[in-house]
């Protein structure tokens, strides 16, 4: 660091010889500090390796499971098909305009985050966020290859030896087939995944996909080999908001600041009495992830891994103390532990059955929606120009174009009719003219159907409302449209 | 050079600039804003061999790549010509009751007829076929020259009293007024039939309907019914060319306005108008 700026000269005053460059100016940024986590076993390890392998394996595994819908549909159990606009998750196809159904699965996903965070902390963060899942994977690889945090710290200090080069090119590349997997993966969820795949291989896949491949593979590559923490303390906006849904009563990883205090480094044969059981070993601080001292108590940068807890147990375990100085507690517990009072932990709380209670709701609500959801639409444009037509016999007539959505997989019939103008006569270009019952209109199926339909009826007002109704023939059901009927 | 001064507060150098009594620092831009800028003058220079550049004194330096935006226009357009062979060369084929019937070539020429609508006829015939006075409304069910596609396409290809096409289809009222045919009297009664025609009323006791059986049904035909042929349009309906109030009706007896269409033989290729005349026929009035 550089020294201390000399006090000011006074205004006017020459300036000194000795100032030769500027001093003291603060920099706007900091450098960046690598973090160098140390390798620990223990229970949240444990947890966080089953996590990391359920995760990965069902986000491998998934694209290649197959589901037959039969012929000229794709076979792939969840495919998120752009081209053909279509969604397909096991047995439910979701056409483009039916987003509200991810848009559900999002305000899920949201509350679910809320609830979890209401009752266990960071589990999201620490546990299951992709960015925690790779990163994890990726140091795993950088352990194996560099070995542990003194090796890696000395290793990125020391000279660019063959053996450096070596170890680092060796990660580099274990890193980047990662990588690619992970981009390929993601991306065979919109192709289909045998074809997709073989045309990567043999090299006749689209530049485009390449090129996707190549961007989701780089940032996978950049932000769980090189950004990690930066990813949760800088990046991500999750962390900025998350002290809102915690409360005196959620569990987070905490340290035992009555406990522990005042800390000190412990000698063989010494006796605890009269001071913290922290001996400041700093294991806490060399095994996390994000690189914090948790015993500064709870902090943004703090992902709620619990490898400090693992960590910090060893420890005591090995000096004869008891596990759990730094522990996965609420708040309101440490304070009652401090003053020697019954603990409780408290996962029934207002705020916490809101949270189910919303979800709850909102799930209700898509899954009726999903099970009623009727297979078919209707849209209609009025034609604009002209707006209206006067005939021969002094009436008015109207074009439309009515398109009918038939979203379900075999040919139906619907019957178009309409609503609101007295005496309206309906003629569909190609399928005739309608008295009461109606024109059939034929709709191959998982097609849209587009008619040209014409209505006549006195002069009359200026703009009447018209609706038109389409029946389902086979189930009755019914959609309605609502438009208009211009006149002169 | 002279010694640089320093800001005695900060310590940051300045650049000896001074306007009342302020100073301003030498606070650099940043090295790699430097370079970028730098990295912008070699793409420069790589940009003026490759490309375009200089004028010169008689044309402009035409770069090793041979590239030009005119000559990038005439090549897609080339394709587009190419891609578009393959319909127009089916069109040139077919009737246009053939091009109607397949689906296909329909869908084509339903898309072609409707941009060379607007690029043509919409500017008379307004979008859609909508029409406005003297210009026929293409929707309706009422056709002066027919409606069926060969009379559309005929109608498209020679025109209406287009004298510079011997095909065109020619017919004249007389000026019964100018020409002094029938005095002011008849002309107002004739008028009184008509407006009874169109009306649907009694129109046979009128004084009109005799001078009507003398004058007008040669071409306007037995109770108005119109023909065709010549281009006469039906009296006994509520669709008007110009004006179908009795005034307007007199106004047509007295000095008739005749509408005139250009042949589009000649400025459209035979294809165009094939898909022109699918389009038309398809507006909503077609027979």
């Amino acid at each position: 660091m550089t020294d201390l700026a000399p006090p000011p000269s006074p205004p006017g005053a020459p300036p000194t010889a000795a100032r030769k460059k500027k001093k003291g100016a603060a920099s706007l940024y900091a450098a960046h500090e690598k973090v160098h986590p140390r390798q620990v076993s223990g229970r949240f390890r444990t947890i966080k390796w089953v996590v990391d392998v359920v995760l990965v394996g069902f986000f491998l595994v998934c694209p290649w499971l197959r589901w037959d819908r039969g012929p000229g549909v794709p076979d792939q159990a969840i495919l998120l098909d752009m081209a053909g606009r279509r969604g397909y998750l096991l047995d439910v196809e979701i056409w483009p305009q039916e987003v509200y159904y991810l848009t559900g699965v999002l305000i899920l996903g949201a509350i679910g985050l809320f609830l979890a965070t209401a009752l266990l902390g960071r589990v999201w963060c620490g546990f299951t966020c992709i960015q925690t899942v790779f990163t994890d994977i990726f140091q795993w690889i950088e352990y194996r290859i560099e070995g542990d945090r003194a090796a890696r710290q000395k290793l990125d200090a020391g000279p660019w030896t063959l053996g450096k080069i070596a170890r680092k090119t060796v990660k580099t590349i274990l890193w980047l087939v990662v990588s690619l997997i992970v981009s390929h993966t993601w991306l065979i969820y919109f192709n289909d995944a045998p074809t997709a795949t073989r045309a990567v291989l043999d090299g006749s896949a689209s530049a485009e996909f390449y090129g996707y491949l190549a961007l989701f593979a780089g940032t996978t590559f950049l932000l769980a080999g090189y950004a990690r923490e930066q990813v949760c303390i800088y990046m991500c906006p999750w962390p900025r908001f998350q002290a809102a849904m915690f409360d005196e009563d959620s569990l987070i990883v905490t340290y035992e600041t009555w406990r522990g205090e005042p800390r000190g480094p412990a000698r063989a044969g010494q006796a605890f009495e009269g001071r913290g059981h922290c001996v400041d070993c700093t294991m806490c601080i060399q095994v996390c992830p994000t690189g914090i001292d948790i015993r500064d108590g709870s902090q943004l940068a703090c992902i709620g891994c619990g490898l400090c807890i693992d960590a910090c147990d060893q420890i005591m375990t090995r000096v004869g103390l008891p596990p759990g100085l730094i522990t996965y507690d609420s708040t309101a517990n440490q304070v009652a532990r401090s003053k020697g009072e019954p603990t409780r932990v408290r996962l029934v709380r207002p705020r916490t059955v809101l949270y189910a209670g919303v979800m709850v709701a909102v799930l209700t609500v898509m899954v009726a929606a999903l099970v009623l959801r009727s297979r078919f639409d209707v849209n209609v444009l009025h034609e604009r120009s002209p707006l209206f037509v006067t005939m021969s016999d002094g009436s008015i007539r109207n074009g439309y174009t009515v398109k009918v959505l038939n979203m379900d997989r075999g040919p139906h019939s619907f019957a178009l009719t309409t609503e609101g103008v007295a005496g309206a006569r309906l003629s569909v270009i190609g399928h005739g003219a309608g008295d009461g019952a109606g024109v059939d209109l034929p709709v191959e199926g998982d097609s849209v159907g587009t008619f040209r339909v014409y209505v006549s009826a006195e002069g009359g007002a200026r703009s009447r409302a018209l609706a038109f109704v389409v029946t389902e023939r086979s189930s009755g059901h019914t959609r309605r449209y609502e438009t208009i009927f211009a006149g002169p | 050079m002279a010694k640089q001064e320093h800001d005695p507060i900060s310590g940051t150098a300045t650049t000896g600039h001074e306007w009342d009594g302020i100073k301003e620092l030498n606070t650099p831009i940043p090295k790699w804003w430097v370079y970028v800028f730098y990295a912008t003058i070699i793409w420069a220079a790589g940009y003026w061999v490759f490309y375009p550049s200089w004028p010169t004194l008689t044309g402009y330096l035409k770069g090793t790549l041979g590239y030009s935006s005119r000559g990038e226009v005439r090549s897609e357009m080339a394709a587009a010509a190419e891609a578009r062979k393959v319909w127009l060369d089916r069109f040139k084929g077919a009737s246009v009751q053939q091009i109607a019937a397949d689906p296909k070539l329909r869908t084509y020429a339903m898309a072609g007829g409707a941009v060379a609508f607007k690029d043509n006829c919409a500017p008379c015939h307004q979008a859609g076929g909508a029409g406005a006075v003297a210009y026929p409304t293409l929707a309706d069910d009422e056709w002066l020259w027919g409606g069926t596609l060969d009379d559309i396409q005929a109608t498209i290809t020679h025109g209406i009293r287009w004298s510079q096409d011997s095909g065109t289809r020619v017919s004249e009222m007389p000026k019964f007024g100018t020409d002094k045919l029938l005095d002011a009297k008849q002309i107002d009664q004739v008028a009184d039939y008509v407006v009874a025609l169109a009306a649907g009323g009694k129109a046979d006791a009128l004084p009109g309907k005799a001078i009507y059986a003398e004058q007008c049904v040669a071409c306007h035909g037995e109770g108005g019914v119109g023909m065709q042929a010549v281009g006469a349009p039906a009296l006994n309906n509520k669709i008007w060319l110009y004006n179908g109030t009795k005034d307007g009706i007199v106004a047509q007896i007295k000095a008739p306005k005749h509408g005139v269409m250009p042949a589009w033989g000649g400025r459209l290729d035979e294809t165009t108008i094939k898909q022109l005349a699918v389009y038309v026929h398809a507006l909503g009035g077609g027979k």
